[in-house]
């Protein structure tokens, strides 16, 4: 069982993953960006991250990608043009990026081929441990986002605030 | 029947690849941008497997705040994009080249 849902939904992120390459249109991009989301939130579920994948569905696949599908409507986002230029990032890229997931899994087959496989209950990370090391070992951290969060609301008004004609 | 662990680290190289592909190869702002927020979950998906793996709450914590940075990254970019096109009233990312060489 565990088997079958890990494949499932690693081959539903995969081929919204694919898609969101394939697609020339934004919002089917954005749309295939939230099964992707949707999908890890289940992965998350079989590693024993229950709050992760809960956060996973309501931040992520909720409030992010809804300013994204928002600000796709309010720019009116049409169809991907071609352009001529920048042939050099595919002839390039396509080589480097085949060599970048080869390497990547050559190194994890060497170093977790043989690790204990994962079964689902094996590791379960509950809310209150997350709060506890949230609120006690990392509290500095969490502080700090604030001032984070603060800083980025700031610069997101003035930065998409309309320009007072002078 | 259990996964191998290896299998989960490799869906999220897979994923990264993906995402590095689509920042390479797309050229609407907002779909490159889209490409970093799917680089992002592969990563948390490696941090939740370590976590797995090592029996330890970190992984989980770094999650948490890899995406209440995203959520402030995606708040700030989404309005550089929206400057951007009012400025110059296009999305692609080909026709924004002032500062090439």
């Amino acid at each position: 069982m565990d088997l079958f849902l890990f494949l499932t939904f690693a081959l539903i992120a995969v081929g919204c993953a694919v898609n969101l390459l394939v697609q020339r249109h934004p919002i089917s991009s954005a749309l295939s960006l939230i099964g992707v989301m949707g999908s890890l939130a289940v992965l998350y579920l079989l590693l024993g991250a229950e709050f992760i994948a809960a956060i996973q569905v309501i931040v992520y696949a909720g409030a992010i990608m809804v300013l994204f599908l928002f600000v796709i409507m309010l720019l009116n986002a049409g169809e991907e043009e071609r352009t001529k230029k920048s042939k050099l990032a595919r002839v390039l890229g396509l080589p480097l990026l085949a060599v970048l997931l080869a390497q990547l899994a050559y190194l994890i087959w060497r170093n977790f081929s043989d690790a204990p496989g994962v079964k689902f209950g094996g590791y379960v990370a509950s809310t209150q441990q997350l709060g506890r090391a949230l609120f006690r070992d990392y509290v500095l951290p969490f502080e700090v986002t604030s001032i984070l969060i603060l800083v980025a609301i700031l610069g997101a008004v003035v930065l998409a605030r309309k320009e007072i004609q002078r | 029947m259990t996964v191998p662990l290896s299998w989960y680290l490799i869906l999220s190289a897979v994923l990264f690849s993906l995402g590095v592909a689509g920042f390479l190869f797309k050229r609407n702002i907002i779909t490159i941008f889209m490409s970093i927020e799917l680089m992002l979950n592969a990563v948390n998906l490696s941090l939740i497997t370590f976590s797995y793996k090592w029996g330890d709450i970190g992984g989980h914590v770094f999650v948490f705040f890899v995406i209440v940075v995203a959520a402030a990254e995606a708040a700030v970019g989404l309005a550089i994009i929206i400057a951007v096109f009012r400025n110059r009233g296009t999305l692609n990312a080909d026709d924004l080249e002032e500062m090439k060489l």
